[in-house]
């Protein structure tokens, strides 16, 4: 295992393959995440992104390769051990996948049903609920439905809806797409305090040159299913190789 | 040599389906009786598929009951039985017209919409999110829904056989001038409990299958919102189709335990 200043990382994804048919989406793809860090993983559509990402929480199961999260391999694990390792997990959807027959209220509910008593979460769940929504600036939407709320405001629900079991890991997956300019910057901004309040490591899957800027700690060209180029944004973008300055023109 | 391969490939996808549905049906019993249970979803399914269809099954049965029994007095009149109507019209709607009809309607009100409910769910990750939160996404949709429908269809069915019945006596209030007191005990002296239970049982089954192909191909819906759609047409296609092979194995089964 790589140890950046002695430590481990929190993530590791070794050597993952992935195929749909005979197309190979992930072929050998490489991953540490360490705490406290912001990476980012940036590709053309269809380069595998959001496939490595489903991956990386059981949502796909991969050809090959190892996946691990706080030292435990999710490939082999039984699911109610999956189940367990995903409360240490924030995801925030593309789509923010809120319960749209659901209140906000009842969105941020859910996760802590389950999972509040063995987290030893000791606060009331109302309180929780109320502490996230405020975390990301939307207490008072808390009896609204998922549908009277704008495109960034359901982004931000479901960004509190991550945050609400305290994960040590938050993954988001293309957070700034759909959005228009001004909302992309508040969510990226959101995502900044976030990590100062809830002190987590961020896996950012993205296209958002803008976003990959403001947030990253350092950087992973993804092309045709491997790590292309790896590095901050200034050694990325200064990058003379073209394949990685495709990414940063305009 | 294209004809035969495509032949082959349907053949092959037919029998991949059936396979499949027995994994989803196998699953639904592991999960079923595994903690923790859902009590509060299952109650708010109940609510959702029991008393929004009341309406709906009521109009339903009541129509059915008046225009089978307008339908059938000429008939009834030509050899002077109308007389029998009330046990003819009971025996009929309570052994096998009201169960069929009912639970096609609810193939298509009930059926439908866990179809569209659940492949809506999966085309906008939803279900994925339920997953990612450490929550069993099928116990929570899959399992809840397929007991609501099991245990609502008996119920809903008992209401619109006696609707149907209402339906019924009403016409021949009007029109023989038989009164409900003695229509409905005319109903009750003909009707026996080896009509009402096989019935009843049956209409457990219809629940289940309602359920079980309505969320199967909602939660296994793919292709985004035209997928949402095929998702909800074949849940009540699928469904309207096992109603009647249902029917047929249950009128088969109650034949040799009960005699026909």
């Amino acid at each position: 295992m790589k140890l950046e200043n002695g430590i481990a990382p929190i993530l590791e994804i070794k050597d993952l393959k992935k195929t749909f048919g005979g197309n190979e989406v992930l072929n050998g793809f490489n991953l540490e995440l360490y705490k406290g860090e912001n990476l980012v993983v940036m590709g053309k559509s269809g380069a595998g992104k959001s496939v490595m990402i489903k991956c990386l929480v059981g949502l796909m199961r991969a050809n090959s390769g190892s996946i691990k999260i706080k030292d435990q391999d999710i490939t082999q694990l039984r699911q109610e051990d999956l189940d367990i390792l995903r409360t240490h997990i924030g995801f925030l959807f593309q789509g923010s996948a809120l319960y749209d027959s659901m209140t906000v209220r009842e969105n941020l509910l859910f996760p802590l049903r389950r999972h509040k008593k063995r987290l030893q979460l000791k606060e009331k769940s109302e309180t929780l609920v109320r502490e996230a929504l405020s975390n990301v600036g939307l207490e008072h939407t808390i009896d609204l439905m998922p549908a009277e709320l704008s495109g960034g405001m359901q982004r931000r629900v479901a960004l509190a809806r991550a945050l609400i079991l305290k994960p040590e890991i938050i993954l988001y997956d293309e957070p700034t797409t759909g959005l228009d300019p001004i909302t992309s910057k508040e969510i990226i901004q959101l995502m900044r305090n976030v990590q100062d309040t809830y002190d987590t490591s961020s896996l950012i899957i993205t296209h958002d040159v803008d976003c990959a800027r403001v947030i990253s700690n350092r950087m992973i060209l993804l092309v045709d299913g491997i790590n292309y180029a790896e590095g901050t944004f200034p050694e990325l973008s200064n990058s003379k190789d073209p394949k990685v300055q495709a990414f940063f023109k305009n | 040599m294209v004809a035969s391969n495509t032949v082959w490939d349907n053949v092959k996808s037919f029998f991949e389906e059936i396979g499949d549905i027995a994994y989803f049906t196998g699953r639904f019993f592991r999960e079923v009786f595994k903690p923790p249970f859902e009590f509060r979803e299952l109650l708010r399914q109940c609510y959702n598929m029991g008393n929004r269809s009341m309406l709906l099954v009521g109009v339903t049965g009541f129509i059915l009951g008046l225009v089978f029994t307008l339908q059938s007095r000429p008939t009834l009149m030509q050899f002077g039985a109308e007389s029998w109507m009330p046990s003819m019209v009971s025996i009929s709607i309570v052994r096998e017209i009201g169960p069929v009809i009912i639970a096609l309607i609810c193939a298509g009100r009930i059926g439908s919409g866990i179809g569209a409910e659940l492949g809506s769910m999966r085309v906008t990750e939803q279900i994925d999110a339920m997953e990612v939160s450490g929550t069993n996404p099928f116990k929570f949709l899959v399992v809840t829904r397929i007991v609501a429908a099991t245990l609502m269809l008996p119920l809903l069915i008992l209401l619109g056989d006696a609707i149907a019945l209402l339906g019924s006596a009403l016409v021949e209030n009007i029109k023989g001038e038989v009164s409900f007191l003695l229509y409905f005990n005319q109903v009750f002296d003909s009707l026996k409990f080896s009509d009402l239970i096989p019935a009843t049982i049956k209409s457990f089954f219809f629940g289940f299958a309602i359920g079980l192909v309505g969320c199967y191909k909602g939660y296994y819906c793919s292709k985004g919102t035209v997928g949402v759609g095929e998702a909800s047409n074949a849940a009540v296609v699928y469904t309207s189709m096992l109603l009647f092979v249902i029917d047929f194995i249950a009128v088969f089964v109650t034949d040799i335990f009960f005699g026909i």
